[in-house]
C-alpha cells in the first residue's frame, strides 16, 4: 500500500489512492482528499457512488483492497486502536441495544470509550440534547428522531476530534433535522471537531459544510467549496450541482481530469 | 502505563458485561430459560436414576451417575450458548457495527463473551444443581475438587465451540444461527455422558479420543465408580482443549478479517 509521504499539515484526515474492490463491483476506484482540522466536509454522491464505503474504510470496519487513511496524523490501517478512542461516528443503519434503556446504553459505551466520569458525561449529553426523559425509557421504545438523538450522544460521548457522519438526519422531520445540524454546529463551533458527513439533503450541505466532494461510480468527479461549486456549474442551488454529476452531464475526461487536480493538490 | 493499557482493556470487557448484565437483569424470561432446560433434563435423568436403581448394580454403587453426567453435561452446553448468544444479541440489535468502530478490541470482544458465558453458566448449571439437592438430595460438590477439573475442562470446551460457531455465524449470516443449538449435541454421542467410550464402535472410539469431554466423563464414571481421580485423563483432556481453543479463536478471527474484507460488520442485523 502506498505511503503517505507528504502530509498535508493541517489536514486531520489524508485519503490516498483508496480502493475497495468486491469480486465483480468495483466501489471505490482510487479516491484521494483531506480534510483540514476543524473543517466540516461532506461526502455526496448517488447511492452506490461509494460514500457509506469510504466512511466505512475510515473507520476501520471495512479493509480496503489499495491506498492508504491517515487520520490525526496516524495510519489507520496499521495503527487503528491510537486512533478510534478519539474519534467516533454515528449512523442512522446502526443501532444501539433496543432493550437496553438510553442511560444505560450511553454508560456502556462511555466504559468503551474510556470515558472520566461517565455518570456526569451522559448528564452533561443529557442537558445539551435535551434527553433528561428519554434516559430510563428504552431505546427500542424511542422515535426516529429521538433514537437519532441518542445516537448522536453515542457519537459525542469521548469529545471525539473526529466527527465521522453517514446521513446523520436521514428520516428525520425538518424540525428534528434542524435541530440535529444545530447541535452538530455548536458542539464544532465549542471543540473545533473535524466533521466529514455523508448526506443526500443538499440544505444541509449548504448550511454546515466547508468543502464538497463529489463522488460518482467510486471516483472523485469534483471538490470545493459549495460556493465553488455552484459557481462552477453555473447553478443556483446544491440540488442541481448534483443532479448534473449524478446524471453525467459532467463527462467521463472531467472526471479523470478533477480526480488528477485533486491528487495533485494533495501532494 | 502498563498497568493503564491493561486497566483501559479491562475497563472494555467489563462494559460489555455490563451491558448484557443489564440485558439479562431486566428479563425475567431469558434467566427462567438459562435455567429451566437444565432443571427439567436432571429432573427426568433423577427419575430414570430412581427407577433402575433397584435393579442396577452400577446406579446402586453411584446413585449420581446420571445426574451428575446431566449437570456436567450442562457446563458445556450453557459454556458454548453463553459465547454464541452474547455475540447473537450483538447481531439481532444491529450493535456490531458499533462495538467495532469503538476502542474495544477483538481479543477484549472474545473475553467478554467468556465472562459472560461463565455468568450464563453459573446461573443456569447453578439452579439445576439447586434442584438436584433440594429433590433428590443430590449434591455436585459430592464430587469433591475433582469438580473443579471437570468444570474448567468443560466450559473451555464449551468456550472453543461457542467462539468456532460465533464466527461461522460471522461468515454466513444469522442463517448459520441454529449451529449453536446443534453444534454441542454432535458431541453428545462420542462423548460418553451416560456410557463408557468402549462400548462405542471401534471408529468412533476413535474420533471419542480427540474429543476432551470423553476424557472428562471417563474421569467422572472412574471418580463415581473407582473412587480414584485419574490425573492423566484431566492432563489429556486440558491438552485436546487447549488445541480446541487455538482453533476456535482462530475461527472466530478469521471470520472477523473475513466481515472486514467484505463490509459485513456494518450490515450484520436481523
Amino acid at each position: 500500500m502506498p505511503e503517505i509521504v507528504n502530509p498535508v499539515p493541517a489536514a486531520v484526515i489524508e485519503v490516498r489512492d483508496l480502493r475497495k474492490s468486491y469480486r465483480q463491483v468495483d466501489a471505490v476506484r482510487g479516491i484521494s482528499f483531506a480534510v483540514g482540522r476543524g473543517a466540516t466536509t461532506a461526502l455526496l454522491g448517488g447511492n452506490g457512488a461509494g460514500k457509506t464505503t469510504t466512511l466505512s474504510m475510515l473507520l476501520g470496519v471495512l479493509t480496503p483492497s489499495g491506498g492508504a487513511i491517515r487520520i490525526l496524523s496516524e495510519d489507520m490501517l496499521r495503527h487503528r486502536y491510537r486512533v478510534l478512542p478519539r474519534i467516533n461516528f454515528t449512523s442512522p443503519y446502526v443501532d444501539l441495544p433496543k432493550r437496553l434503556t438510553v442511560s444505560e446504553n450511553l454508560r456502556v459505551y462511555a466504559r468503551l470509550y474510556g470515558v472520566e466520569n461517565p455518570r456526569s458525561r451522559v448528564d452533561e449529553l443529557a442537558e445539551e440534547l435535551d434527553l433528561g426523559e428519554l434516559l430510563k425509557r428504552p431505546y427500542g421504545n424511542l422515535s426516529a428522531g429521538q433514537r437519532t438523538r441518542v445516537s448522536l450522544a453515542k457519537a459525542l460521548l469521548n469529545r471525539p476530534e473526529v466527527l465521522l457522519l453517514d446521513e446523520p438526519t436521514a428520516s428525520l422531520d425538518p424540525d428534528v433535522g434542524d435541530r440535529v445540524r444545530t447541535l452538530l454546529e455548536d458542539y464544532q463551533r465549542k471543540s473545533g471537531c473535524t466533521m466529514l458527513l455523508a448526506s443526500h439533503n443538499m440544505g444541509e450541505v449548504e448550511r454546515m459544510c466547508d468543502e464538497v466532494i463529489m463522488l460518482r461510480a467510486g471516483l472523485v468527479v469534483d471538490q470545493g467549496s459549495p460556493a465553488a461549486l455552484l459557481e462552477r456549474y453555473g447553478r443556483g442551488n446544491m440540488d442541481e450541482v448534483f443532479l448534473d454529476i449524478a446524471r453525467e452531464r459532467v463527462g467521463a475526461e472531467d472526471t479523470i481530469a478533477a480526480s488528477d487536480r485533486i491528487a495533485r493538490s494533495l501532494s | 502505563m502498563a498497568l493503564g493499557v491493561a486497566g483501559s482493556s479491562l475497563n472494555r470487557i467489563l462494559a460489555l458485561v455490563e451491558r448484557h448484565a443489564f440485558l439479562l437483569l431486566k428479563s425475567w424470561p431469558r434467566l427462567l430459560s438459562m435455567a429451566y432446560y437444565p432443571t427439567v433434563t436432571m429432573i427426568m435423568w433423577a427419575f430414570v436414576t430412581v427407577y433402575l436403581r433397584p435393579t442396577n448394580n452400577f446406579l446402586s454403587n453411584a446413585p449420581g451417575l446420571f445426574i451428575g453426567a446431566v449437570l456436567l453435561w450442562d457446563i458445556l452446553f450453557r459454556g458454548q450458548l453463553g459465547v454464541s448468544l452474547t455475540f447473537f444479541e450483538e447481531m439481532y440489535s444491529r450493535n456490531l457495527g458499533n462495538l467495532f468502530v469503538s476502542p474495544l478490541r477483538a481479543w477484549e470482544l472474545i473475553a467478554g463473551q467468556l465472562l459472560m458465558s461463565l455468568l450464563r453458566t453459573l446461573i443456569g448449571v447453578g439452579a439445576a444443581c439447586a434442584f438436584a439437592w433440594l429433590l433428590f438430595h443430590y449434591s455436585i460438590f459430592s464430587l469433591g475438587l475433582p469438580l473443579i477439573a471437570f468444570f474448567v475442562n468443560l466450559i473451555v470446551c464449551g468456550w472453543a465451540i461457542g467462539l468456532a460457531v460465533s464466527g461461522m455465524v460471522l461468515r454466513w449470516g444469522l442463517g448459520a444461527e441454529e449451529l449453536a443449538w446443534a453444534a454441542v449435541f454432535l458431541l453428545a454421542p462420542v462423548s460418553g455422558v451416560y456410557y463408557p467410550i468402549g462400548v462405542l464402535p471401534g471408529w468412533l472410539q476413535l474420533i471419542a479420543k480427540c474429543i476432551p469431554t470423553s476424557y472428562v466423563f471417563e474421569g467422572m464414571r472412574a471418580l463415581l465408580l473407582d473412587q480414584s481421580f485419574r490425573l492423566e485423563l484431566f492432563v489429556q483432556a486440558l491438552a485436546i482443549n487447549g488445541a480446541f481453543m487455538i482453533a476456535g479463536i482462530a475461527l472466530y478471527l478469521w471470520a472477523i478479517g473475513y466481515a472486514r474484507e467484505h463490509g459485513l460488520l456494518l450490515q450484520m442485523g436481523e
